[in-house]
């Protein structure tokens, strides 16, 4: 395989600058986000450098590796700290830089006022570190110091403003649920030791092949558990509405466009596992459809801008994992849906984040409403986002979200009925409140005080939003022209043969699904834009909408069901420990040695006590040697 | 002259020099010990460039007699295992010195008093970990109690007294089951070959043990190291002499003397009772996922910072615990690089915690409130080091945790799974005080807290360089440390479970 020197520093740079502002402190308030801009896109650069040497090079030999030292290298447990670079990983580097450096530029001007800026951006390039370590490394135990990497970028975001006591619970539940979901990869590590004797990509691709469905099944079904608990995939869901307390480019960069999508990542990382692993497979389609759905319906009744736009990643990224559980037909698609999800919902929330600015930090939606006349780039930007997401063709989430419907509903028999209603389903909903959120927020009349004076965002911070929104109208195209990224990425997840008894022509799809979506975004209409909105959340609202707004229960199941008795059982313990267990021991003590007095005597003495104990013990050691050698 | 001898002399001679500079000299005093305890420090890591990784004999060996009449030896030598114990003791001694410049001060008695017992302490600490004859390692072991004691009672706050009589009286009582153990293999020695103290020889005798004999004796040292490691449910002075030792005095005690407890599980419960050992692994195994799981509830219930900081170790010496007995490569060697990782993350731990404990005056959690915006430095240095004892991966220890639970899994799956909720609830023991102290609002009270000064930065600076360092390149250690581990599974008559997928199956 090709070797590279170079990949080192698509870390080394965004790391250097973590190192460099959180080191340097106070004195570096000047300087520090310019630095951590321009490391972030000299990342970029070197991704694109990375890229135009990949295309030089015959498809054969695409990727490369570079072994940086011995990591880990105890008896047959070996592992490298070594980093591959392949049709895969080059897309994440570039999606991660690119839009990495263009949130970069929008958080100069839209932290320009937190005194804490530089530390922000500090964290910043932390994550765009370890988020590039995690789709760099060649081993599941590299990628793992990735993954926790941002799981810990991602807490201190999400606490940036701890000083409020919510938002420093929300990065707590943050961690502590990702931490149940890397438990998960723990296993999956543990299990292919154990069993394949390998912890790297290519050694457990190779032993693939020849090891047992049982050991297969049980690798992926965890690495499914780690999938879930870092993209907010059902049943490990519940942190990611709470994680928006992070400043809004967090939102857009973290809980978006990267760090959320690892787990489809992971998955489509170890094709070689699922596809030889059916009933893991199936696994992963029934959370990705359970997930989209759940978080379409979460987000219908969400009032808060950015927790709206919370509940559609969760369910965005369903899709992603239903892609990639449908196997070699789904995985290129579910890229595709993750790389063209990138640009539109980072643009959105980049729009959100704009929409705030101008509105006293203002998240409630029904106090938003005819922003359209005082933000137009804002309104155009988040409205071709919006058109994306929702599926409008030529744009770009048309193109990846229709390919994975389709493949749903190819995926044979019971299930690809089953699963491609679900999806079809899921774009009527995503149809219905994404419109929703456009005519509450841009198009509905005015909901706010006089007082207010909404204006548009500085050009810092609309220039990265338009650019967001030309890749949510043009990626859908061009990553479908000739199928330019199935065959790209073919030679890592493998060729999919074009089935000939399709159950529904493209076309057929395709029509449905637009029927779909004008359904959605008309009952929208009908109920927000044409009959008027009350400023207040009404009360009087049905069973459902109330269980919506509490995001299902999510967080009264987890509090009853792990909470409250965790919580229970550590009181026990602690009560448990001074009184039973310490108690017993000293019970035992006192009845074996009969040393009843003795305690009581040594409560309140001390050198003189010791003394004499040692003495005692001396005097023992001395007689019983003497009766032995006698 | 010998290298380990002239480390355990060199706390021995600091200690003389500063009992004759006058009493009222305390800044002298404390000179003097920081420069001995430096330049020990300084011979530890010569001694670690001179030692030959490749080689598994005892290096640096000295053998004098010393009780000729009863077979009794002044004999040391270290192998990689005891090596990597001695260079973390010797490292933590000036780092503990520094960061609790103050800590002598305002004890029952002198500042001379605190560092001639914290030297004679340290000499004790390489010699235990040094012995190669059992008689004098019991020396060690039992006569380190007294500096400690001291130390708590003297020197300590709130409860000192019962604390250090309660560490005094569990100690003792497992001090004098090993001295029954070790009283009953001199007698075997000596009708097979002749009465001798010298390990080596002694870890032939078990060829003529019964198994009742055996494992009698196994559990006389066993109960001594459990309860020194601490192992569940011997641990319950651990939390109280924590709580009322010093800060400086608990990172010598939990990251330092709990380790003569593990050490010993391998060096004389393995290599003397291979067969008893095999014997109660499942038990012991029990009690060490027992250990990680329990120590780690308590440690969340917990409400006193040091109290919570010592029930993290209890959690963490079960792993160690569980990493020894699960007798695979990879779990030995988890584990003792677990030990050494261990020191210094409790180091960082306790240390920040008594420098705000002491700029406080409280030490319960819920008095902090907000200092990372008051004490940005002090509150980064607790945050780093409860990332390394809730072992992140990049620092130091997620190493040795991994090592231990994937090296417990090829053979005990079971306990290696169940050790692994640890991990969750770690998050929640680090999170839930870094939220109460660090995060939140300022809490009244709190607002004028300094942060650290230049010494207290110069201590923990290194700590942390250690923990990151060796997250990113363990080579260094594992290099020293897998001969030794190798060594111990392979003389147990162990050999790495081989995957059960591969092509040999």
């Amino acid at each position: 395989m090709t070797t590279s020197t170079s990949l080192v520093y698509l870390i080394a740079l965004p790391l250097l600058g973590a190192t460099v502002l959180l080191l340097a402190g106070r004195r570096s308030d000047k300087w520090g986000h310019l630095l951590a801009t321009a490391l972030s896109a000299s990342s970029f650069g070197v991704g694109l450098y990375q890229l135009s040497q990949m295309l030089a090079r015959p498809t054969e030999e695409r990727a490369v590796t570079q072994k940086l030292f011995s990591w880990i290298n105890v008896g047959t447990f070996n592992v490298d700290a070594g980093l591959l670079l392949d049709q895969l990983s080059i897309c994440f580097v570039l999606l991660i830089t690119g839009v990495g450096t263009l949130i970069h530029i929008y958080s100069i001007s839209y932290m320009s006022h937190d005194e804490n800026r530089r530390r922000f951006f500090a964290y910043l390039n932390l994550f765009i570190a370890a988020m590039l370590l995690l789709v760099l490394g060649d081993s599941y135990l590299n990628l793992y110091v990735g993954w926790e990497g941002v799981g810990l970028a991602s807490y201190l975001l999400i606490g940036f403003w701890n000083q409020k006591p919510a938002y420093a619970t929300a990065s707590k539940k943050a961690f502590v649920m990702n931490r149940v979901g890397d438990m998960g990869l723990s296993f999956a590590i543990m299990i292919a030791f154990a069993t394949l004797g390998t912890v790297s990509f290519s050694g457990v691709e190779e032993a693939s092949h020849t090891a047992s469905k049982a050991a297969l099944t049980a690798i992926g079904i965890m690495l499914l558990v780690a999938a879930t608990g870092k993209s907010a995939q059902f049943p490990l869901q519940a942190w990611l509405g709470d994680a928006m307390a992070g400043p809004t480019p967090v939102s857009a960069l973290i809980h978006a466009a990267t760090m959320v999508t690892a787990g489809v990542y992971l998955i489509v990382r170890s094709n070689f596992i699922f596809d030889a692993a059916p009933t893991a497979q199936l696994l992963v389609v029934i959370v990705g459809a359970i997930t989209l759905t759940f978080g379409a319906l979460v987000g219908t009744a969400k009032d808060d801008i950015k927790k709206a736009l919370a509940a559609s990643t969760m369910s965005q990224i369903g899709y992603m994992i239903l892609g990639a559980g449908l196997g070699p037909a789904g995985y290129a698609f579910a890229i595709m849906h993750l790389l063209t999800h990138g640009f539109f919902k980072a643009g959105m929330f980049l729009g959100a984040g704009s929409v705030m600015h101008g509105m006293n930090d203002q998240v409630d939606m029904r106090r938003y409403g005819a922003l359209r006349k005082f933000m137009p780039i804002t309104f155009a930007t988040f409205g071709l986002g919006y058109l994306a997401i929702i599926g409008v063709p030529p744009f770009a989430g048309f193109y990846s979200k229709d390919a994975i419907i389709e493949t749903a509903f190819n995926a044979g028999g019971v299930k690809g009925i089953l699963l491609g209603s679900t999806a079809l389903l899921g774009a009527a909903i995503t149809a219905f409140y994404m419109t929703r959120v456009m005519v509450l927020t841009f198009t509905s009349k005015q909901r706010w005080e006089d007082n207010q004076h909404p204006h548009e965002s500085p050009l810092l911070m609309w220039a990265p939003m338009a650019i967001l929104a030309v890749g949510s109208v043009t990626t859908g195209f061009l990553f479908t022209r000739g199928d330019a990224l199935v065959h790209w990425l073919s030679p890592v997840v493998g060729e999919h043969a074009e089935g000939e008894n399709l159950l529904l022509q493209p076309i057929v799809v395709s029509g449905l699904a637009l029927l779909a979506v004008a359904i959605g975004v008309a009952i929208a209409i009908m109920k927000y834009q044409l009959s008027e909105v009350d400023a207040i959340a009404p009360h009087d609202v049905s069973v459902f909408t109330r269980i919506a707004r509490k995001d299902l229960l999510q967080d009264s199941f987890n509090e009853a069901v792990f909470m409250r008795p965790g919580q229970a059982l550590t009181s026990l313990l602690v009560k448990g420990d001074q009184n039973v267990v310490d108690g017993a021991v000293r019970g035992i003590g006192r009845t074996a040695l009969g040393a009843g007095s003795v305690l009581r005597k040594t409560q309140t003495g001390f050198a003189r006590s010791y003394a004499a104990l040692i003495l005692i013990g001396a005097i023992v050691l001395i007689a019983g040697i003497w009766v032995v050698t006698q | 002259m010998n290298a380990l001898t002239s480390m355990m002399l060199l706390p021995l001679l600091g200690s003389l020099l500063i009992a004759v500079i006058p009493n009222d000299q305390v800044l002298r005093i404390k000179q003097a010990a920081l420069g001995t305890t430096l330049l020990i420090a300084i011979s530890g890591v010569m001694a670690w460039f001179k030692f030959d990784a490749g080689n598994t004999s005892l290096q640096f060996v000295q053998i004098s007699q010393w009780i000729p009449s009863f077979g009794i030896n002044y004999a040391v030598g270290v192998d990689g295992l005891a090596l990597v114990l001695i260079l973390m003791s010797v490292l933590l001694a000036p780092i503990v010195v520094l960061a609790g410049w103050n800590e002598s001060e305002g004890g029952r008695w002198s500042v001379k008093v605190f560092y001639i017992l914290i030297l004679v302490l340290e000499t004790m600490m390489i010699g235990v970990f040094a012995a190669t004859d059992i008689f004098l390692f019991y020396v060690f072991f039992e006569a380190m109690l007294i500096p400690v004691y001291f130390l708590i009672g003297g020197f300590g706050s709130g409860e000192r007294a019962a604390a250090a009589v309660k560490f005094l009286l569990y100690s003792l009582f497992g001090g004098l089951l090993m001295l029954a153990s070790i009283i009953g293999l001199y007698v075997i020695a000596g009708k097979h070959g002749g009465h001798t103290f010298d390990v080596g020889q002694l870890s032939e005798l078990h060829k003529f043990m019964s198994p009742t004999t055996q494992n009698l004796l196994f559990l006389g040292f066993f109960i001594a190291f459990a309860i020194k490691a601490p192992v569940w449910p011997l641990h319950t002075w651990l939390p109280d002499a924590a709580a009322a030792a010093t800060p400086g005095t608990s990172v010598l005690l939990l990251g330092v003397l709990d380790k003569v407890g593990t050490f010993g599980m391998i060096r004389f419960c393995l290599a003397l009772f291979p067969d008893a050992s095999k014997t109660f692994t499942p038990i012991i195994l029990v009690l060490a996922v027992i250990s990680i799981v329990y120590g780690a509830f308590l440690a969340i219930g917990a409400r006193d910072i040091k109290r919570l900081i010592a029930y993290t170790s209890i959690s963490h010496f079960g792993f160690i615990t569980m990493g020894i007995f699960a007798m695979t490569s990879q779990g030995h060697s988890g584990a003792t690089l677990y030990m050494f990782n261990h020191g210094f993350s409790t180091a960082a731990l306790f240390l920040v915690a008594g420098w705000m404990i002491s700029r406080r005056g409280s030490s319960t959690i819920s008095d902090f409130g907000g200092l990372q915006r008051v004490t940005p430095v002090m509150a980064w240095s607790f945050f780093i080091a409860g990332m390394s004892s809730l072992a992140l991966p990049g620092l130091s220890s997620f190493v040795s945790e991994f090592l231990v639970l994937v090296g417990t899994y090829t053979r005990y799956p079971v306990a290696a799974v169940i050790a692994t909720f640890g991990i969750v609830l770690a998050a929640l023991y680090i999170l839930i005080p870094v939220q109460k102290a660090l995060h939140g609002p300022t809490t009244p009270g709190n607002e004028n807290l300094t942060d650290l000064n230049l010494r207290e930065k110069i201590a923990i600076a290194p700590v942390i360089a250690v923990i990151v360092a060796l997250g990113f390149y363990p080579a260094p250690l594992l290099n020293v440390i897998n001969p030794a581990s190798a060594h111990v599974i392979a003389s147990q008559g162990f050999t790495d479970p081989v995957p059960s997928e591969s092509a040999g199956k």
